[in-house]
């Protein structure tokens, strides 16, 4: 694109863009300041929702097709990347090879307090603000980091394992529907009764998932590192 | 208390427009992720100030934490090419 076209282009881009903003600044100002939309709908039935954190109250249960969906777009997302890149590592984690003993020293501190954090948000989405998808982004978070410390942690992983890290999530979410509906009640209609343990367990394989899918993303979409690409940065 | 309040909020505001405008314009890539991180921060922040905690906690670790990664070894490894070249 020669210079003409590109200051042609770029003065209708700032011109979409403000019109943009001013719809959205419209629509904001005209908000009703007093409604609570169906926040009030969502606390009143709490009690049978098996959580008494509205948030994953809305999210695991009133709404768990779309979390469902959101499972399945990600893992949309790392076959697309798998697809597209092929897996193996990408060469910047070579370069921090050069061993780096405070990084180390760090990540050996960090790593298993990040775990523990992990596991902790999974329990608190419970009750508090928390959940699979912040768990397992820190979850995910540490994985990346002990690459970035020059640790290949994944290329170990048996073929077989990484497949099952990467589905498990979705298989669990769509079995407990499954099973639900096999015992007479509508696709992920949790009783009442056991809805707490229900949605734990989705959370637990969907935070393993979610984590196993970032790291993924961020390694070209294969979860298991390619060693025979490591070692050629050294 | 409420014009601290109202003083932080504004700041935080003027700072997120200052970064997207700076990781937007600026030359270098690295300072272009590095603002674009710091947003991230500053939306986490802002997603906490309007009560959100659960979308601030997500924005803080994905948004700013393994984009701001993912980003940074993409702008390591294109060097990287650009070098051998």
């Amino acid at each position: 694109m020669d210079s003409s076209g590109w200051a042609v282009g770029s003065r209708l881009g700032a011109v979409l863009i403000a019109v943009i903003v001013g719809l959205v600044g419209y629509a904001v100002w005209t908000f009703p300041s007093e409604f609570s939309g169906l926040s009030d709908h969502a606390i009143a039935e709490l009690q049978h929702a098996g959580t008494s954190n509205p948030v994953t109250a809305v999210l695991l249960n009133y709404r768990s097709y779309d979390t469902l969906l959101e499972m399945a777009v990600l893992l949309l997302a790392v076959l697309a990347a798998w697809a597209l890149v092929g897996g193996g590592v990408n060469e910047v984690c070579l370069v921090s090879e050069v061993s780096n003993p405070v990084l180390r020293g760090f990540v050996r501190v960090m790593t298993p307090l990040s775990i523990l954090v992990s596991a902790h948000l999974l329990w608190l989405g419970d009750h508090a603000p928390g959940g699979a998808f912040q768990a397992g982004a820190i979850l995910a978070s540490a994985g990346v980091v002990l690459f970035m410390a020059g640790i290949d942690w994944s290329h170990k992983l048996p073929a077989w394992l990484e497949r099952v890290l990467l589905t498990i999530g979705l298989f669990a979410f769509t079995g407990v529907g499954i099973v639900l509906m096999l015992t007479g009640r509508s696709f992920l209609e949790y009783p009442p009764a056991t809805a707490k343990w229900l949605i734990l367990m989705i959370e637990v394989f969907c935070g393993v998932s979610i984590a196993a899918a970032l790291v993924s993303v961020f390694l070209g979409g294969r979860l298991r590192s390619r060693q025979t690409v490591l070692k050629k940065g050294s | 208390m409420d014009i601290f309040i109202w003083l932080f909020d504004l700041t935080v505001c003027a700072v997120m427009v200052l970064l997207a405008a700076q990781s937007l314009m600026v030359k270098d890539l690295f300072w272009a992720i590095v603002s674009y991180i710091l947003f991230g921060l500053s939306l986490a922040l802002v997603w906490a100030r309007l009560g959100a905690p659960d979308v601030a906690l997500a924005e803080a670790a994905i948004g700013a934490g393994l984009t701001g990664a993912l980003l940074l070894t993409t702008a390591a490894a294109i060097s990287q090419v650009t070098e051998k070249h």
